[in-house]
């Protein structure tokens, strides 16, 4: 029975290592700055799950003993790497996209981040 | 009576969750770590309180625990997607856009939720809002077909949140 379980937990901590690995890569691989954006996000998600689904399964199988820190940990995770990506888009589209290379903002007209601009006369960066 | 009960507990599901995330954290179930976890629960929301002074209201429970395994689902999904693109797509074949999602969604929690959940399903990231909050900006790792992904966004979560929060 321990055997089993020990696969099971070795198999979790093999998917995180994939993935994670497979993020690092794509930072790698991808060439634009949005496209690279993608690849932190990734990591956190199943990544790090496996290690903490690993983890949980090896104090309640081997230990004996419930633990739930781990949920914390996945909280935490989903709540600042959005939040991290936005400040980093939000800079992307501050210094390198004009108005006219996104998509349409429908009846708002601008984005927030250029909206922003205008209304505080910050200077273009976008030209250097 | 109640008012008092308001200004005391501005935020009651606040309460709840910080004692929880203290009982959590403390690893170990016991009447020391819930009194503390209460009392911590108490004390932040009402300090917090003039920073948030509008109180959302969750309408639908169990389409909260059906929102979640629906995110959950699309996580593992979309990471699959995602390591495929990365390991195996060539860099020129790769659709990188920029989506315009319209939003039906008006509580600014609601929004807050939409977008950390297309930041968290792999292969989106929400950029930004426009000007007014009317619109959220997303971009998409491979997207041949960029309505496919908005018609997506809007039936999976957005309909989702509206029943949840309003």
């Amino acid at each position: 029975m321990e055997f089993l379980f020990q696969l099971l937990i070795a198999f979790f901590l093999i998917v995180s290592g994939i993935f994670g690995f497979v993020g690092s890569f794509g930072m790698i691989k991808l060439k634009d700055p949005m496209s690279r954006l993608h690849a932190p996000t990734k990591a956190t998600t199943l990544g790090v799950g496996g290690v903490l689904l690993a983890s949980i399964a090896h104090s309640v199988l081997i230990e004996g003993k419930l633990s739930l820190h781990e949920l914390l940990i996945t909280l935490f995770l989903f709540l600042t790497a959005p939040i991290t990506a936005l400040f980093i888009a939000k800079w992307h589209i501050h210094r390198h996209e004009k108005p006219s290379d996104l998509p349409d903002a429908g009846e708002d007209e601008l984005w927030a981040t250029h909206a922003v601009e205008q209304v505080e006369d910050v200077p273009d960066h976008s030209a250097n | 009576m109640i008012k008092l009960l308001h200004r005391i507990f501005p935020h009651p599901h606040l309460t709840i969750l910080l004692t929880l995330v203290w009982m959590l954290l403390a690893n170990s179930p016991s009447l020391n770590s819930l009194v503390f976890g209460l009392l911590l629960g108490i004390i932040i929301p009402f300090i917090t309180q003039p920073y948030w002074p509008d109180r959302p209201k969750l309408r639908n429970w169990p389409m909260v625990v059906e929102y979640m395994l629906v995110v959950l689902w699309d996580i593992v999904m979309a990471n699959i997607t995602v390591a495929r693109i990365i390991l195996f797509k060539r860099d020129a074949d790769r659709r990188p856009a920029f989506v315009s999602v319209p939003l039906e969604l008006r509580t600014p929690e609601a929004i807050t939720v939409l977008a950390g959940t297309i930041t968290m399903t792999p292969g989106t990231v929400s950029c930004d809002l426009s000007a007014q909050g009317h619109n959220l900006l997303v971009h998409c790792l491979d997207a041949p077909n960029p309505e496919e992904v908005r018609d997506e966004i809007k039936r999976r979560y957005e309909r989702r949140l509206k029943e949840i929060f309003e």
